[in-house]
């Protein structure tokens, strides 16, 4: 999706709107991946039974233990994931006179079905949108990308946006 | 790090030195250890918590040099090897930046009850070669002669 | 009061002496939990796979993924502060023994028995193993071992494991 915004961006950036920037899968996920999440996001108190204790989890519509919505699937892989090399859009930025200082302009995400263990992840990441728009001092680039999670039964997991501000 | 390969004791001599291995850390491997290990002490995170217990900063825990000494004998005796005994006492500090290499040194090879060990002094020394952890260890591993007998 | 002093009116601490002081049992280990384990420990180094790659592990003597010797089961247990130092009823004795003391990690004696396997559920007994004072250089020391036995679900002894603290008045 292209907006018009302040300042038109060059056809070499506008050529990576929609580009897959990476792929990759997660390990299957653990109880134990579940657990440790919520206690340290719980910390110091007792998390919720649904997130550790599969007796009651069980119990529950959900029919199961299931991780809190920011659970993070893909930490500690044994290999970094790849992802696209950003050199030739940070070339066009330039190019428009950016000095590709970097902030993070914040983000969002839909839940949709809950991670369970068992689950394995994959994540596709694409830049949604790429824009540029005069700030107070400085004209600034905005970058969006969009993450897509599924789950290995093809249901979507998560859809997440998040915005990289060069000035 | 690939440990598809078997030590025979009849391989190993006294005196021996084996292959060290090595690590320059900081909070980047010492944050990740307590992770795994559920070990988050004031003193191994945070500078002003560990210039209150005396020291100049944050530093290293034992438990990581430890790791590193088994992460050495395992490399060594391979996968058909198993390490059956670790004893290790810390005698310094080791500060961020500091290089740690742990070494290991074969002192006496045996059999008991128709298996084979060997001991080893082990120790963790830093750049400045201080003996930061220093200890014994023994592994035991398979015989050429048994393997060929069982054959 | 010297140090000693202090020790020598604690025939509290003596009593339990070689008797069991507490017993956890650990969450079932997973292969999540022991691939992590080798992740920190060979970082920034890529692990051996025998911690996690399963199809390898498979045809090793090992018949499948084992952990590491270092490898904490009872980390991240649900209701344990910390899981590198499992609550028993000698802490808060020593705690007391040793106010005002800095304490140091004074080293371990491990031996290595049955390896961790994921499945694996492993119940670790507690007992204090020695106490004792000394004199040492410049400042009294106070040293004091736990030992932890583990054995797995299938009754196999795992680890013992002997783990001294010192403490030490003023500063090391």
């Amino acid at each position: 999706m292209t907006q018009s915004k302040d300042i038109p961006i060059t056809p070499g950036l506008k050529a990576y709107i929609g580009r897959e920037i990476s792929r990759y899968h997660s390990q299957p996920i653990a109880l134990s991946d579940i657990r440790k999440w919520a206690i340290a996001v719980y910390w110091p108190e007792t998390p919720p039974r649904l997130y550790w204790d599969a007796d009651y989890a069980k119990k529950t519509r959900f029919g199961g233990v299931i991780a809190p919505e920011d659970f993070n699937p893909f930490g500690w892989p044994v290999e970094k994931p790849k992802q696209m090399d950003f050199s030739d859009i940070y070339a066009e930025l330039k190019k428009m006179g950016n000095s590709l200082n970097v902030l993070n302009g914040g983000g969002g995400a839909q839940f949709l079905t809950p991670m369970r263990p068992g689950d394995v992840i994959t994540s596709v990441t694409i830049i949604d949108d790429i824009y540029y728009r005069q700030g107070t001092k400085w004209p600034m680039s905005f970058i969006i990308r969009k993450t897509t999670w599924t789950n290995q039964k093809d249901e979507t997991v998560r859809i997440s946006t998040n915005t990289q501000i060069n000035y | 790090m690939s440990l598809d390969h078997t030590l025979y004791v009849e391989d190993v001599q006294e005196g021996q030195e084996i292959p060290t291995f090595q690590r320059q850390t900081d909070l980047m491997h010492w944050n990740r250890f307590a992770a795994v290990n559920d070990e988050f002490v004031q003193i191994h995170m945070d500078d002003e918590a560990a210039k209150k217990a005396g020291m100049t900063g944050a530093f290293g825990m034992g438990n990581l040099r430890y790791a590193y000494i088994l992460n050495m004998l395992r490399a060594w005796a391979g996968i058909n090897g198993d390490i059956r005994r670790l004893d290790v006492q810390h005698r310094a500090i080791s500060y961020k930046h500091d290089v740690l290499t742990a070494k290991g040194k074969v002192t006496k090879k045996y059999a008991k009850d128709g298996k084979h060990f060997v001991d080893l002094d082990v120790e963790v020394t830093n750049q400045k070669n201080e003996k930061t952890t220093l200890g014994t260890a023994t592994v035991e591993m398979p015989s050429k002669m048994a393997h060929a007998k069982a054959r | 009061m010297t140090l000693q002093q202090e020790i020598r009116v604690s025939d509290e601490l003596k009593t339990w002496l070689g008797k069991e002081a507490a017993r956890h049992t650990s969450p079932p280990v997973s292969e999540a939990d022991i691939r992590k384990c080798a992740i920190a420990v060979y970082w920034p180094e890529m692990p051996p796979r025998l911690y996690w790659d399963a199809d390898y592990a498979e045809k090793t003597r090992y018949g499948g993924i084992v952990a590491p010797e270092v490898f904490n089961p009872f980390a991240w247990s649900i209701g344990i502060v910390s899981g590198a130092f499992l609550p028993d009823p000698i802490s808060p004795i020593l705690q007391r023994a040793g106010k005002g003391l800095n304490w140091l990690n004074g080293g371990n004696r491990d031996e290595f028995h049955a390896p961790m396997r994921p499945g694996d559920v492993i119940t670790s007994v507690t007992s204090l193993d020695d106490v004792h004072t000394r004199q040492g250089g410049r400042f009294p020391m106070l040293f004091f071992t736990k030992k932890y036995v583990w054995t797995n679900h299938r009754g196999e002894l795992v680890k013992v494991s002997r783990q001294t603290s010192i403490g030490v008045l003023g500063t090391p």
